[in-house]
């Protein structure tokens, strides 16, 4: 094998250094490489995690830190889940997640299938289309308000160029119809090369050899694609299909840049809200308890998925 | 400038030159922190004569104005040592306060001669007591700001439309002194064709995600009659936020942002009102003071092409938003007697002058009653009388949650067209009560 | 027309195919570059209406981005004729540069951060994946689903905590902070795609390695490591994406000293409403790195996307 850099590196590891590292039982040495990982998650994910269950307990609020802090037990819970802004702001998360996984899954699906095609310039063209994900997503969200300006922005233009309307005529971020779209837009815009290079993988791990097979028992392209690559593309789907729910649950800096939550509360998903209580009125006790809510829903949602999702991946 | 005036001026300067020559120990790095606007531009400027004076080296952080609080309070509330000078806005002086953030100056001022007296009384209020309406100084009043209007001058006298106008309205084409005015005139330009273009009537405030909206529509309210509270108790909103007159306020801002705005311009505030009045899409705009020495420079609509008036009246009552910042300093600063030479230095009257011909709005009597200030620039007499009515927003420790309900339920009405506006300020109300409960207030 | 095999897909297909593929490039691609070329605009230019699509480019964009200016008078402006071309720029609009932006700053912060928690992230994952991979860890499985669950939280609800933390520690706006949040964030993704790429590594070439005298941590740095570059590759790509984009952390945990570009950016003012030719620009530099990095690593992006399922 060539030499490379790490084993340049061992090579150059001095003696002092590298012998007691040699003769480490195989049990030291899983426990050195797990310890600063573990101790990291637990410091940063972990602690926090039962530091903000504490807290969603009390009224403390973090600009007031000396002031008397209470503890409430249930009562931040109790105004939360009777809250009916706050159930608006689930249903505009749902909104969001369902459209946009739907749009994600089915372009992004039928984009891996043509590219997997395989026909001339396809590197070209995915590595163009992948840009689009790179991208910060707060910057997005802020250019793409100068873009949805009715008057001196492109979209409108676009539209109106292929309509024939007029492009004062609507506003995408302004109207309460459209301004969950103009997310949804964005969204699909920049995460659809995501799911579309896992569904790629996923359908260049197909042996040609059960397509062969399948041909020659002169099976129709449609029994194929229903048969044989629906089933083996499933688990890479819904593993796309995970991640994008997840992240999208979350989703703060695209909205918060795009719409800041309006027209009204239109648009406002429950991260807005939540940063709004925790860092806007500072209510930091009340802030802690929804969070822990929303954490407990998508650690529930997720579970279950991800069982089955390992289901289908043993079939 | 009025020989006495001058006297005064150059006496004051020389002494508070010598007394900073003594004072000035070893010199320390002292950050200020503001919005990044024009007048902190002008601020930057202005300040390298304290740095010659006293040997102290001054950096600045300026955050734009819709991430300014934010990030300040943020700042403040993680007892950051960032800023050791903060021109804060008016509305945080009751939390700064009460949480210690900033340094009460009361016996500085006192030790250095600066008297509250000396400066506009709207402005000691406003930007530097706390509790309000009792000699408790928080801040000393740095930038006097209002919300007042710009008018495409050119276009109102333009024939052609001073002529359709008086056919129309049985008046001439000019500044409106009241609401109902603005309204026709906006009406009036809105869909025009000048110039090749279409124009629209006003650009107004309707952001979403600061304070916006609400630094806009409390022009209307107010003068429609809207109050916080009743006078003798703040804290009873019944009635008062929500009366008949403040729904009507409410209603005429709604009718004002549906007929007479631009396209798109459901997310503004100062920005893009800016744009919107310099591209020429617009005929007024709705603004704080502080753009006014910009438009009258800018090469499109400055100079003869653009006037000022302050907010016009309505039925019952005849104010406009505050704005402006007390300049403090913060207690956790490591520099704190130099962040007092800096209050002390920015308090001199000729520095005060020279701050205004820079461009930012000093809040010093001396300046602004001085006979030749009224026409020392064009928008000068305007900030006069726009100062000279104005009103503010709550400026409680709770203010943010105050700020994020009425923003919530004003847009929600007002852009989003969702309920009535009786329904949006009885739904206020309903907020700011459970807001006042929380705090122990109610 | 007969295909070379019966697999194959047909010319037509193929023509197809690159058609759609091509126009949904074309129109995916067209945002951004108009990002990029407002980025050249002149402020006029850049909010005309309607859109200007012919334009006369001008580095005004990127000189604002790069400068703090102040309005002078006119004879202010006539005593100091301008010198450099960027000073011309300026001066033609009544300014004089007053000084530099903080946006070089904020770059550097983003790759010092962006850089240095990839870095640790990767390193610190590539030792915990290697571990749980060959060794039988207790409740593997759930400890695995546990390090993922560690990401559903929403960033903002993981603020409040470690906003109060850094309070006390004193780690509030600096890079050690960061760097030590965005590795902890990017950890459970690493170890996750890593694992899978571990996890295909034949164990055989290890024990081979054993039996020849190597003790267990050469053979992991002779064997394991040179075998799982192309996924480590991809796992870095991943890890930066993440710490060089993230906003809300940064916005909220950050102020002069640390903050990176993403809160900044969209936060350029120019004189007096928001300088879409800087932002554009600050937009454009700032994507340029990991669109670089990313280009230069693209074949390794595909594998690593499916967390190292798909066989090489």
């Amino acid at each position: 094998m060539p030499e490379t850099v790490i084993e340049r590196a061992a090579a150059a590891t001095p003696a002092r250094i590298a012998r007691p590292l040699r003769s480490l039982s195989d049990r030291a040495l899983a426990w050195i490489f797990i310890a600063p990982t573990i101790f990291l998650l637990l410091a940063v994910n972990i602690f926090p995690l039962i530091w903000t269950i504490r807290l969603s307990f009390t009224n403390f609020r973090a600009n007031r830190p000396n002031a008397e802090v209470a503890f409430v037990g249930l009562e931040n819970y109790r105004r939360i889940l009777t809250d009916p802004d706050v159930w608006a702001t689930m249903q505009v998360t749902a909104h969001f997640l369902l459209w946009t996984l739907f749009l994600q899954v089915v372009i992004g699906f039928a984009l891996a299938w043509l590219i997997n095609q395989k026909f001339r310039g396809n590197d070209l063209w995915t590595t163009i289309i992948v840009l689009p994900m790179m991208l910060s997503p707060a910057v997005v969200g802020n250019f793409w308000t100068f873009l949805y300006q009715p008057q001196i922005g492109l979209f409108n233009s676009a539209v109106s160029f292929f309509t024939g309307g007029d492009p004062a005529g609507f506003s995408m971020i302004g109207e309460v119809a459209l301004a969950p779209w103009a997310i949804v837009i964005v969204d699909t815009w920049m995460w659809t090369p995501f799911v579309m290079l896992i569904c790629l993988a996923g359908l260049r791990s197909i042996p040609q050899s059960i397509y062969e097979a399948a041909e020659c028992d002169r099976a129709s392209k449609w029994r194929q694609f229903r048969t044989i690559t629906l089933p083996m593309v499933l688990p890479f789907l819904m593993l796309a299909v995970l991640f994008r729910g997840i992240e999208n649950f979350k989703m703060f800096d695209l909205v918060v840049q795009l719409t800041g939550g309006g027209p009204g509360s239109t648009t406002e998903p429950t991260s807005i809200t939540l940063k709004r209580e925790a860092f806007e009125k500072w209510r930091t006790g009340y802030a802690s308890a929804y969070a822990i809510i929303l954490f407990v829903a998508v650690f529930g949602i997720s579970s279950i998925y991800v069982k089955a999702l390992n289901a289908v991946k043993a079939r | 400038m009025k020989s006495r005036t001058r006297n005064y001026l150059a006496a004051s300067a020389a002494t508070a030159a010598t007394v900073l020559a003594a004072s000035a120990a070893q010199s320390a790095n002292l950050t200020l922190c503001w919005a990044a606007w024009d007048p902190a531009n002008a601020l930057v400027e202005l300040s390298k004569d304290f740095e010659a004076q006293s040997g102290h080296k001054m950096s600045f952080e300026f955050v734009p104005w819709p991430n300014f609080a934010d990030r300040m309070l943020n700042e403040l509330n993680s007892a950051g040592q960032l800023c050791d000078l903060m021109i804060g806005d008016s509305q945080w002086i009751g939390g700064a306060a009460e949480s210690g953030h900033y340094v009460k100056l009361n016996d500085f001022f006192a030790a250095q001669g600066i008297d509250m007296a000396d400066f506009i009384p709207a402005t000691v209020t406003g930007y530097a007591e706390w509790p309000k309406g009792t000699p408790n100084y928080w801040a000393l009043p740095a930038f006097g700001d209002v919300v007042g209007w710009t008018y495409r001058k050119d276009w109102f006298s333009r024939p052609e439309l001073q002529a359709e106008f008086q056919a129309k309205h049985g008046r001439p084409l000019d500044a409106p002194k009241t609401l109902e005015e603005l309204k026709q005139v906006a009406e009036f330009f809105q869909g025009r064709e000048i110039d090749g273009k279409t124009v629209y009537g006003a650009s107004i405030y309707t952001e979403r995600g600061s304070e916006g909206i609400t630094m806009g529509v409390t022009n209307a309210l107010y003068n429609y009659g809207f109050q916080y509270g009743n006078p003798a108790n703040p804290y009873e909103l019944e009635g008062f936020v929500n009366s008949a007159d403040a729904v009507a306020g409410l209603e005429f801002y709604k009718s004002l942002y549906d007929c007479c705005t631009p396209p798109g311009s459901s997310d503004w505030y100062m920005s893009e009102n800016i744009d919107a009045y310099k591209s020429g899409q617009v005929a007024m705009q709705m603004n704080f003071a502080f753009i006014w020495p910009g438009v009258h420079a800018d090469p499109n609509v400055g100079g003869d092409r653009s006037g000022y008036f302050p907010n016009p009246a309505g039925p019952n009552g005849h104010f406009a938003q505050l704005g402006g910042q007390g300049i403090s300093v913060v207690s956790y600063s490591d520099n704190q007697d130099a962040a007092l030479e800096y209050i002390k230095w920015f308090a001199q009257p000729a520095v005060q002058q020279r701050w205004w011909e820079m461009g930012g709005y000093s809040a010093l009597r001396a300046v602004v009653e001085d006979p030749s200030f009224a026409t020392s620039q064009p928008y000068a007499q305007t900030f006069l009388d726009s100062m000279a009515i104005v009103k503010d927003f709550w400026a409680e420790p709770a203010y943010a949650s105050l700020l994020l309900a009425m923003q919530d339920r004003v847009h929600n009405y007002v852009v989003a067209g969702n309920g009535t506006a009786k329904e949006a300020l009885d739904g206020l109300v309903q907020d700011w009560i459970e807001v006042f409960k929380d705090e122990g207030k109610l | 027309m007969s295909a070379t095999s019966p697999t194959e897909p047909s010319a037509r297909l193929k023509l197809v195919s690159g058609l759609l593929v091509g126009l949904y490039a074309i129109i995916t691609i067209l945002p951004l570059l108009w990002i990029i070329a407002t980025g050249f605009k002149s402020s006029a230019d850049a909010i005309a209406y309607p859109p200007k699509l012919v334009f006369e480019p001008t580095l005004e964009g990127y000189v604002n981005l790069f400068t703090t200016q102040t309005r002078q008078t006119p004879e202010m402006l006539a005593a100091n004729p301008p010198t450099t071309w960027y000073e011309r720029i300026v001066s033609e609009k009544g300014m004089v540069i007053a000084g530099p932006s903080r946006f070089g700053e904020r770059f550097l912060n983003s790759v010092i951060i962006g850089f240095g928690s990839t870095f640790l992230s990767v390193f610190l994952g590539t030792l915990a994946a290697y571990a749980f991979s060959r060794y039988r860890v207790p409740l593997k499985d759930d400890l695995l689903f546990f390090i993922l669950s560690t990401r559903m939280m929403p960033p903002i609800a993981v603020a409040i905590p470690i906003f109060l933390m850094f309070r006390t520690l004193g780690l509030s706006d600096t890079h050690a902070g960061m760097i030590l949040l965005y590795t902890a964030v990017n950890l459970s993704l690493a170890v996750w795609l890593l694992k899978g790429f571990i996890d295909e590594i034949p164990r055989e070439y290890e024990e081979a390695a054993l039996i020849d005298g190597y003790s267990r941590f050469q053979a992991f740095v002779k064997v394991v490591l040179p075998q799982a570059a192309t996924g480590i590759a991809s796992t870095a790509i991943f890890c930066l994406i993440f710490a060089w984009n993230e906003y809300a952390f940064a916005v909220l945990l950050t102020s002069g000293t640390a903050q990176t570009a993403p809160p900044f950016i969209p936060t350029i003012i120019g004189v007096g409403g928001r300088d879409w030719p800087a932002v554009a620009a600050g937009a454009t530099l700032f994507l340029v790195p990991v669109m670089v990095f990313t280009i230069l690593l693209r074949k390794h992006l595909l594998r690593g996307i499916t967390f190292g399922a798909v066989r090489k």
